[in-house]
């Protein structure tokens, strides 16, 4: 059995009439050590998966399991790393931090929890920040700490939603290259859920698009069989990365056609027919330097 | 630079002042034509200017200098405004932490908050028998709305991103009150008690008229029974003065807060 199991997921929100459906019948299995990740629309529910997976909300059918335990709230086996990094600004970085280490590891002195909590700071490359307040510190800064934060509590499974989603084009490159790497050390389990489907494939053993919603279920799942670590300026010569995106694409892209034509069915008579907006990085000149300085240190 | 300099001179010092001046003015020609009784500015200032060069002199009981009745009221709504801070801030945040006591207590904050000092004042006297205990607790029943409003406000605003983290983290329900409900509702709250803080010196003068307690409230009341009427006008500017600094220095606080 895998280390996560969601079998016949259904999540949805509103009142009964007026309730959107989300998700429908999403399965997904995740072994131990494996990085997966999910790409897809905007507003199609990744979101909404990770908050399954965290216990922060709950399935309307079907089952979130991970360790073989159904999910019934929240856990510090689980890691997570939020959209929008969701640091206390009141809070220093390594208060931050330490936040979530005191709370997991209560038996330890106080001296022992700080120390844990700066080993991390310092594994995100932020030691020289670490008394420094969220706003003082870059996008990239920030997403770092909450990277730091979601690790320190020592989790089974890190959840990234889309993490450097609000990030430019040359940091998340940066980035990118720390979590692989923190990926590779660490071997943990980690769902990466993103909008961009060359970051998907950079990173993951497997790619799974998460087609158009309403009502957005789990296409079918690329073996990613890239040797690492990989570097992003070779991979886009590689005609295995060009053929997982092309098909990983060409996925996402019908099934939003579908979607929008079955819109259209239904708003056959009223006169609005927006299209859902891809938010696919899909362009082949993607991914140039890599060799970027180490950002504002 | 220099313009500049000048600029806010006369935005700050010159038009103030002559909008003062202006007030004044209505004042003399009242006081000369057709309110007779009204003290003119000069007689006021003739007769309040032992009480103002000698602010802290004790002469007697109820013949003080003005700062020192400022003094006193001032120690009396520290005290009142302590303890509407002290019950208001715990109820604002049951408040905004929790529907079912919003819909229980709500319905009944929102009657007794309109009630008038003048009200909760023989109320008190019943209660405490005694006018200092019963001013302490007029000027706490009415100052405290805004901070447990402001409060609950600030509970309910926070960004829901903020208690996902604490979910996430498993915070405790101590730690989650201390390190995230209550820093980022900190800004609302201090809302609360510079509002709060406003109403107490309102009220103050209330209850010292009523209960006849020293202070500046006290003090107006009393030469308006022994008719100087020109310390009542000392009182009403010094009330104002003093109110106006107290708004000033919570803002400054407030800034603080919000900035940090």
């Amino acid at each position: 059995m895998a280390f996560i199991e969601l079998s016949g997921v259904c999540k949805g929100y509103g009142r009964a009439g007026h309730r959107t459906h989300v998700l429908e019948d999403v399965n997904l299995s995740i072994e131990k050590g494996e990085l997966v990740s999910i790409v897809g629309y905007s507003g199609a529910g990744k979101t909404t998966l990770v908050a399954l997976l965290a216990g922060l909300i709950f399935p309307d059918k079907g089952q979130v399991k991970v360790g073989g335990k159904v999910v019934k709230g929240t856990s510090s086996e689980r890691g997570v790393v939020f959209q929008n990094y969701s640091l206390l600004p009141w809070l220093s970085v390594l208060e931050n931090v330490q936040l979530a280490v005191d709370q997991v590891f209560p038996k330890r002195t106080s001296a022992e929890r700080r120390a844990h909590a700066m080993k991390f700071v310092e594994m995100v490359n932020l030691g020289p920040a670490a008394g420094k307040r969220p706003r003082e510190l870059s996008g990239g800064m920030r997403q770092r700490v909450s990277v730091a934060r979601a690790l320190a509590i020592e989790p089974e499974v890190l959840l990234l939603d889309e993490p450097f989603g609000a990030l430019d084009a040359l940091t998340r490159g940066v980035l990118q290259g720390e979590l692989q790497r923190i990926s590779q050390e660490s071997g943990k389990t980690m769902l990466l859920i993103t909008n961009d489907v060359d970051e998907g494939i950079l990173l993951s053993d497997r790619i799974i698009p998460l087609g158009a919603g309403p009502r957005a279920s789990l296409g079918p799942a690329t073996v990613v069989d890239i040797e690492r670590p990989r570097d992003r300026k070779a991979l886009n010569h590689d005609p295995r990365f060009r053929a997982t995106r092309l098909g990983v694409l060409e996925y996402l892209l019908e099934s939003g056609k579908q979607k929008r034509a079955e819109r259209d069915v239904v708003d056959a008579k009223r006169d609005v027919t927006e299209a859902p907006k891809p938010e696919l990085k899909s362009q082949a000149a993607a991914s140039e330097p890599v060799q970027i300085a180490e950002e504002c240190l | 630079m220099k313009s500049n300099l000048m600029d806010g001179v006369v935005k700050y010092v010159v038009l103030p002042l002559v909008g003062a001046g202006c007030v004044v003015l209505l004042w003399a020609v009242a006081s000369s034509s057709f309110a007779t009784s009204l003290p003119s500015p000069l007689k006021t200032w003739e007769i309040s200017r032992p009480y103002i060069v000698e602010p802290f002199e004790k002469r007697g009981e109820l013949d003080q200098g003005i700062l020192r009745f400022t003094w006193y009221s001032l120690i009396r709504v520290a005290k009142g405004y302590s303890l509407a801070i002290l019950i208001g801030t715990p109820l604002g945040l049951f408040l905004g932490m929790s529907k079912g006591f919003t819909n229980t207590f709500d319905p009944i904050i929102q009657v007794l908050r309109p009630v008038s000092p003048l009200a909760w004042l023989p109320l008190g006297l019943v209660l405490f028998h005694k006018p200092e205990p019963a001013g302490l607790f007029t000027i706490a029943m009415c100052s405290m709305w805004p901070t447990v409003m402001n409060t609950a406000l600030g509970v309910r605003s926070i960004p829901q991103d903020y208690i996902n983290v604490a979910r996430v983290l498993k915070l405790s329900a101590w730690k989650t009150l201390t390190k995230v409900t209550i820093p980022a509702a900190l800004p609302y709250m201090f809302t609360g008690f510079r509002l709060s803080l406003g109403i107490a010196w309102l009220v103050i003068v209330a209850a010292e008229m009523l209960t006849g307690a020293p202070g500046v409230g006290g003090f107006l009341w009393q030469e308006y029974n022994a008719l100087i009427y020109e310390h009542i006008i000392l009182c009403i500017l010094t009330i104002g003065i003093v109110g106006f600094m107290l708004d000033r220095v919570m803002g400054l606080v407030e800034r603080r807060f919000k900035a940090a």
